[in-house]
């Protein structure tokens, strides 16, 4: 029996006003990026709660990356700089706990970057695949 | 030992009693042994002089039961305060949680609390009588003289790394005020981020699997005063504890954490009442380190209305990509 090729499974919070029009865009061009990426939606990337990205890592989440609009580029002014400031604690928490660190990230991904948003995905999978399955984070009984 | 006596305090809360400041007192009694004293409401003289205690057991923290307290009490209540809960005093006040005027603060100087862990590491078990005086005179049940104990030798951990001798709220003092100190609180966090992340994961893993989830350390945190917890959730699948090794623990201490970090005044009541023994206030330590370091020095609960680093922002901050360049050791 041959194995299955593993392929990371990775969830993208974009938020609905810059980085999921970059996904739309990145679409629209043919741009490749990994199938496996997820897409949810968030109205904003301040919207993300750390316990979103720790519920993706249980359910079986390789990666978990975070887009929003860059910094000064808020739709509701100042989300993305709470996300900033959030993501970096929590991070840096995670790493506290010795969760490696290629497994979250936050990119700022505006509505004209098609090409950033498709770039970003496959360095990203790229990266979360080098580092192989998620044993650390995930929990049997999230799993089907 | 503590400087300031238990007759003292008797005499202020009966005297605060009796010409009608305040209507009853939040203090300390013995619980069903000598080291285990609980919070209680006194309304009356005589169980003030029948039941209040001020030792070296004193240790809970009576900022939350406040907001409970001044719901139900008519009149002003009288609470004692150390010098670590004022900290959460002013903070729960800067988040409105209750009203600053039915309260009397009175601010009481703490030489440090005694670890009952570590005196039963000395006298063995089977203690059945402790008195505070110069030194702790611990009896037990094999013994017939007392073991005297240098308070000095079993202080708490979290004593050991006190932050303030110094009061930041009250409406009256007794005894003298010291000064803000710095004992090398984050020396301990330190030494976990040298650590390679295998390291690291392995010390939490047997750390956090170790938890019960009796919520104890959410139940006691004065930070924690949502009146609906997200833990509380039964359709999250994850509300009990698992069997196996599996990343539950660590979720719930890590999201426990990240709800009051900014907002925690590191009074380490959370590992105080661990019945596991774990060690839980490395993780908010941990997150006031970085935010001192990212954000400038914040010290949660120093002053009321303050702006906790995350409820704020600049736009100049770092980019969570960069907290790894800084701090922790990578593999």
């Amino acid at each position: 029996m041959q194995m299955k090729e593993y392929k990371p499974l990775i969830v993208a919070f974009c938020c609905n006003w810059c980085s999921y029009a970059g996904a739309d865009l990145a679409g629209n061009n043919r741009l490749n990026y990994p199938a496996d990426v997820k897409i949810i939606r968030v109205p904003c990337s301040c919207r993300v709660n750390p316990m979103f990205i720790l519920r993706a890592f249980q359910k079986g989440a390789d990666g978990v990356i975070i887009c929003g609009c860059h910094p000064g580029d808020c739709h509701y002014t100042s989300g993305n700089y709470y996300t900033r400031r959030r993501m970096a604690a929590l991070f840096s928490m995670l790493d506290f706990l010795g969760i490696e660190r290629e497994r979250t990230r936050v990119e700022w991904v505006s509505a004209a970057e098609g090409a950033k948003f498709a770039a970003t995905m496959n360095d990203f999978a790229e990266k979360v695949a080098a580092l192989g399955e998620n044993k650390r984070l995930e929990d049997l009984r999230c799993k089907k | 030992m503590q400087k300031i006596t238990c007759e003292q305090l008797i005499e202020k809360a009966v005297a605060l009693l009796n010409d009608g400041t305040v209507s009853c007192v939040l203090g300390w009694k013995k619980g069903e042994f000598d080291y285990d004293i609980t919070p209680a409401l006194f309304e009356t003289e005589e169980e003030l002089k029948n039941e209040f205690v001020w030792n070296d057991f004193c240790r809970a923290n009576f900022s939350k039961y406040l907001i409970s307290k001044t719901a139900k009490c008519e009149g002003k209540i009288l609470v004692f305060l150390k010098p670590c809960d004022t900290y959460s005093f002013n903070q729960l006040l800067t988040e409105h949680r209750f009203d600053r005027e039915k309260v009397y603060a009175v601010g009481i100087p703490c030489e440090g609390m005694a670890d009952i862990d570590k005196i039963k590491a000395i006298c063995g078990d089977g203690i059945c009588k402790i008195e505070c005086g110069e030194k702790i005179a611990v009896s037990t049940i094999y013994t017939d003289e007392p073991t005297l104990i240098d308070a000095k030798d079993v202080l708490a951990e979290r004593c050991i790394n006190c932050k303030s001798k110094k009061h930041v709220a009250y409406d009256e003092l007794i005894g003298e005020d010291g000064d803000v100190i710095d004992s090398g609180r984050f020396d301990e966090v330190a030494k976990l981020e040298a650590m390679t992340p295998d390291e690291r994961f392995a010390f939490w893993q047997n750390e956090l699997s170790r938890c019960i989830r009796c919520n104890a350390c959410r139940d006691v945190c004065p930070a924690c005063t949502c009146e609906k917890c997200v833990f509380n959730n039964p359709k999250s699948g994850v509300e009990n504890k698992s069997p196996a090794n599996s990343f539950e623990e660590q979720m719930f201490h890590i999201i426990r954490a990240f709800h009051v970090a900014g907002r925690c005044t590191d009074c380490g009541e959370c590992s105080r009442v661990c019945p596991q023994n774990i060690p839980l206030h490395l993780l908010n330590r941990k997150f006031i380190k970085d935010m001192n370091e990212f954000y400038g020095e914040y010290q949660a609960g120093a002053e009321v209305g303050s702006r906790a680093p995350l409820v704020n922002y600049t736009t100049e901050d770092l980019e969570p990509g960069e907290v790894f360049d800084r701090g922790n050791k990578d593999a």
